[in-house]
């Protein structure tokens, strides 16, 4: 293929996928509001669109509020949206944006499903918007990396108290939990010898990483959460002492869009932690039907993104000194040390040195 | 090699972003015109065949040091610039003069080596950078073996710096106060 044929058709799955997320964005609000609910023993949204059952006179309602999503989109879109006076006005305007477009970005390098062919396209080696990138881990690191100006912009365009603490509340956050996110992303890396996201995959093979380092995984998944700013680390919107945080002067669909940002991101995190850790797109059957790594992929991700609302609806809110030394003086150290250990094992097994060791092990214990 | 049409037009966003950065008076948006020049810098070395140094640029510069630079200038509260008719006065008066003088002799030197092509403008080094292996595992292959030493005394560097700052901000607490 031409590089203008394969740019053609990146733009055209990045499309398809770019919407597929936004809407997935919609239902993910809806799955955390039911989850909630029905963590809280409550219903949660069910009034907004219903499949009645005919046979039983429409008292039975399937699916009550799917609609749910949508109705909240024309909420958003009909409210009024007013500028405060003295905010920095292409700053206040441009921060929603620098918001949504990482948590968009990251999408690039995610491996959806393995080889397969559709028509007069082959998709080699896997199936991703940007397939086959050498780099793909450190795009990773540099598209969270710079998702943090969306919220930093928007606290201090904002001109208000409360907003900027948000925003310095959570640029020091992301900062401090990135080292110990980028130091653990190294793992996958380590144990895959690649820094290709399809090859990653490739290399959980027998077993994902998950189980090979529950550790990392682990270290892995709470740094996520705190990059994400979700609870219990969402100290950049914790309501009784910043009202809303960085986004509080926000109305209307430009507050959705941090709102959806949030969301996006969430997906797109997930989908990186079901790559690096839980086998990305594959399961059985995957090399006979290659469709069916999208149904992995995609039932992994929102087993992650249960985990995240479980997780909001169990534990409450760190305070920030708390926060601070959990980053620096919990997760960094154990990320660290999980990683040269498992430097010194893959040496040593490259050496051939583990192997007899792991013996003396065990037969000093069998005896 | 990258093409001219593209070139001309991401040059012209760098050096427009570039100037926009030293001629903006409010701090934060001379930060983020930075990040826009260091974004438009990473695209450059992608389409000179340079994933890894893109990739690194964006998380080095545009995603940790400009980060603590709005930082810094949020604590302070120091967006707004001086106007330029304080500087006139005061003993800064003679800093433009420097700065020129600097500058003339930047522009001197790259003016000098463009015309004797000892930048690798075009000519041998730019085919013998295409030839070049730039994944991740040849670069590390090549710090890691050929140029070990140099990359240790950086570490140390780096790491004198990291205990300075730790010195100097280091202060005595007393009580548990919570920072």
């Amino acid at each position: 293929m031409t590089p203008g044929a394969i740019a053609i058709r990146a733009l055209i799955i990045g499309f398809i996928i770019s919407f597929a997320v936004i809407t997935g964005f919609a239902y993910t609000t809806l799955l955390e509001r039911k989850v909630l609910a029905r963590l809280q023993h409550r219903v949660g949204p069910n009034r907004a669109g219903y499949i009645p059952v005919p046979w039983r006179g429409g008292e039975k309602r399937f699916l009550g509020g799917f609609m749910q999503p949508a109705a909240d989109a024309v909420k958003l879109f009909m409210k009024e949206d007013p500028t405060p006076a003295k905010v920095d006005k292409i700053t206040y305007n441009l921060a929603p944006m620098l918001a949504v477009i990482p948590a968009i970005l990251i999408l690039a390098v995610i491996p959806w499903a393995p080889a397969f062919r559709l028509g007069p396209w082959r998709f080699t080696p896997y199936f991703a918007i940007a397939p086959g990138i050498n780099v793909g881990v450190l795009f990773i690191l540099a598209i969270t990396s710079i998702s943090v100006y969306g919220i930093i912009l928007a606290g201090w365009a904002s001109n208000s108290k409360y907003a900027i603490l948000g925003g310095i509340r959570a640029s020091a956050q992301m900062i401090s939990y990135e080292l110990a996110l980028g130091i653990i992303v190294l793992i996958p890396i380590m144990m895959a010898n690649s820094m290709n996201l399809g090859e990653i995959v490739e290399a959980q093979r027998p077993f994902w990483f998950a189980f090979i380092q529950p550790l990392a995984a682990i270290v892995f998944f709470i740094a996520a959460l705190a990059e994400l700013q979700r609870a219990p680390f969402d100290l950049l919107e914790a309501e009784q002492e910043l009202s809303a945080g960085f986004n509080v002067e926000y109305a209307g669909m430009r507050f959705g869009m941090f709102f959806m940002a949030e969301y996006m991101k969430m997906i797109s995190l997930s989908a990186i932690f079901a790559t690096f850790f839980l086998g990305g797109y594959g399961g059985p059957f995957v090399d006979r039907f290659p469709w069916l790594g999208f149904i992995y992929i995609i039932a992994k991700i929102i087993g992650c993104l249960f985990l995240m609302i479980w997780i909001r609806a169990s534990l409450p809110r760190l305070r920030y000194d708390q926060l601070m030394g959990f980053g620096w003086k919990g997760l960094l150290p154990i990320a660290v040390l999980n990683f040269i250990i498992t430097a010194v094992l893959i040496v040593m097994a490259e050496e051939g040195t583990l192997a007899p060791l792991l013996e003396t092990i065990r037969g000093f214990f069998i005896g | 090699m990258i093409h001219p049409i593209p070139f001309i037009l991401l040059a012209a966003v760098a050096v427009a972003a570039a100037l926009g950065m030293l001629l903006s008076h409010n701090a934060v948006h001379s930060a983020l015109y930075l990040v826009l020049n260091f974004i438009t810098v990473a695209i450059f070395y992608l389409a000179l065949n340079a994933p890894f140094i893109a990739m690194v640029q964006i998380t080095v510069y545009a995603g940790a040091i400009v980060v603590l630079f709005l930082f810094v200038i949020m604590l302070l509260g120091a967006e707004r610039l001086r106007s330029a008719a304080d500087d006139v006065r005061g003993p800064e008066r003679l800093h433009r003069y420097t700065a020129l003088a600097l500058a003339l002799v930047l522009i001197g030197v790259v003016g000098y080596l463009l015309f004797q092509g000892g930048l690798g403008v075009g000519g041998t080094a730019a085919t013998a950078g295409a030839a070049l292996d730039a994944s991740p595992q040849a670069l590390g292959m090549e710090l890691f073996q050929s140029y070990v030493l140099p990359f240790q005394v950086t570490g140390v560097l780096l790491l004198a710096a990291i205990a300075g700052v730790v010195i100097f901000g280091h202060t005595k607490k007393r009580g548990g106060e919570n920072a």
